[in-house]
């Protein structure tokens, strides 16, 4: 959509700098548009004022220490971040992880997936204008769901549960009951964003069509995730490249038609039925059993001269650990690849050419999380 | 305009359910057994010392390098003519409460289970209008399990 200004007197270009410290940025990002009247002409994106050094304090630190700060490079979905951490060292020190500590593992991992999309529905909700309700609703339920991790794993976002190996402690004695009540009231939550917001003509008339980015684009860009399947790419590292059980789990890959912003919430809100289907898959075969490795060294050394990439699907896209050891308890060297950083990428072809006011709901529709982004 | 109508009945329904919040502060939320606030330092009721010997495993595991341990002889030990099997005991030992990233580490490296997570509401409670004032002393750490306020959950 190119809106063309009068051509018959002479108007300059503005530039507006949005952020850092504003709500609607989701946290300490900061773009400067350059806008004629409404049009935005130019994005001009600066990241790296959440930046803390998080791969080089990984690499001062031994391997279960480094999980506390993978948790705070992705703090809306730190099951996921922890995972990509631990399956990277776990690939070096060839350890095998027991059966029941996987299958904790992926429902704790998708879990954090339903948080961090409610997250998502809520701060989108508010993008687009609806203050206020959605992301009321979204707290509610992913309140739910942060307890559960809170009487799991004793904290409520910097989890530090999973280990290299398998998981720090035992889930508590009610785990499949707990989760399957939350399951309950996560579905019912669901369905209220679906009658809130999906067929909502206000809501349709501020996304559809708004933000689009081709298949070819998104691809160029390198991103992935809900972002990229809702412009009809069905790539979904646990149904490619399946780690963990995924590959024993019968679940669809939803993917959007336009790519505009309308299918990146779509993609995201179907995504969560999946999980949950998922979720109860693995309750059912969940079964008694250690949740670490027999005979784990108590201090994990990692062979010398090896490196390694694990991605797993975090619910923002790849999110992918680079890990080089050269022996000792320490990575030599460690590398985030973090989904909303390429993710990002995207906001400049997006945002060109579409009205001021919608810049803010295309940069909500990416679902950025600024310490991933800076790390 | 039936989407929007959808919408409106999505929201009245809220008037028929019961509130979710919970009346903080003058009303706390029940926390599990696990939460983690800040580690604490357990007291040793039979002998009526502190558990820790200062062996400095949390110390050097802690990944922020927020503790300071210092061990002297224990004057209590069983040489000494006292009842106490340890020989030798924690003479100081601060947290800064500002620095810990509450990863639990401290729990599981210590041999002794001397130390545990504050899982009441006063580990959450805890802002003060100078951050030197986060740094903990043993006394300070002692104070809620000589108490008995804590109860406790130690991580295996
Ligand atoms: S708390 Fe435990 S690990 Fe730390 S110094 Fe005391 S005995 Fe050692
Ligand atoms: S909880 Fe972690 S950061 Fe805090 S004192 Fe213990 S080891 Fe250090």
């Amino acid at each position: 959509m190119v809106i063309e200004s009068a051509p018959d007197f002479e108007t300059q270009d503005l530039l507006i700098n949005v952020g850092p410290q504003h709500p609607s940025t989701h946290g300490v990002f900061r773009m400067i548009l350059e806008v004629d009247g409404e049009i935005v002409k130019d994005l001009i994106p600066h990241i790296g004022y959440l930046h803390r050094g998080a791969e080089k304090l990984c690499e001062n630190n031994d391997f279960r220490q480094g999980v506390g700060y993978m948790d705070r490079t992705e703090y809306l979905a730190s099951h996921n971040a922890e995972l990509s951490y631990v399956m990277a060292v776990e690939a070096l020190a060839e350890l095998e992880v027991p059966e029941r500590a996987q299958w904790i593992r992926m429902i704790l991992c998708e879990l954090n997936r339903l948080s961090s999309h409610f997250m998502f529905l809520g701060a989108f909700g508010v993008d687009v204008g609806v203050f206020g309700t959605p992301f009321i609703y979204a707290w509610r339920e992913r309140e739910a769901l942060i307890d559960l991790f809170e009487e799991i794993s004793g904290d409520r976002m910097m989890y530090a549960y999973f280990r290299a190996g398998g998981l720090a402690w035992e889930v508590p004695g009610n785990f499949e009951e707990r989760v399957r009540e939350v399951l309950v009231s996560t579905r019912q939550g669901m369905k209220d964003f679906d009658n809130l917001l999906t067929r909502n003509e206000i809501f349709l008339a501020r996304t559809k069509n708004v933000g689009i980015i081709s298949a070819e684009d998104a691809i160029e860009l390198g991103m992935s995730g809900p972002t990229l399947r809702a412009s009809g790419v069905s790539l979904d590292i646990r149904k490619s490249e399946p780690y963990m059980y995924y590959d024993q789990i019968d679940f669809e890959v939803p993917i959007g038609t336009n790519g505009d912003v309308f299918d990146r919430y779509i993609v995201r809100l179907k995504e969560m039925e999946q999980s949950v289907s998922i979720i109860e898959q693995c309750l059912e075969r969940l079964n008694d059993g250690p949740i670490m490795p027999e005979r784990m060294p108590r201090m994990l050394r990692l062979p010398e001269g090896q490196e390694v990439y694990i991605r797993t699907e975090a619910p923002r896209g790849e999110y992918g650990i680079y890990l080089v050891s050269k022996g000792g308890n320490k990575p030599w060297r460690l590398k985030v690849r973090s989904a909303c950083l390429s993710n990002l990428q995207a906001l400049k072809k997006m945002s060109v050419g579409q009205y001021v006011a919608d810049a803010i709901i295309i940069l909500g529709s990416i679902d950025i999380v600024l310490s991933e982004v800076d790390r | 305009m039936r989407g929007i109508i959808k919408s409106l009945a999505t929201t009245m329904s809220t008037f028929i359910r019961g509130p979710v919040t919970h009346g903080y502060p003058s009303k706390h939320r029940e926390l599990p057994e696990r939460d983690r606030a800040f580690p604490l330092l357990l007291w040793d009721k039979d002998i009526d010392e502190p558990f820790c010997t200062g062996c400095h495993a949390c110390e050097r595991a802690c990944p922020v390098e927020c503790m300071t341990v210092i061990m002297k002889d224990n004057p209590n030990h069983e040489s000494q003519d006292g009842n106490s099997k340890r020989r030798k005991i924690v003479d100081e030992f601060w947290i800064d409460y500002g620095r810990c990233m509450r990863c639990n580490i401290c729990v599981e490296v210590c041999n002794f289970e001397a130390i545990a997570m504050n899982n009441t509401w006063s580990g959450h409670e805890t802002s003060v209008y100078d951050r030197a004032d986060l740094v903990m002393d043993l006394p300070q750490l002692m104070a809620q399990s000589k108490s008995d306020e804590i109860q406790e959950w130690v991580a295996d």
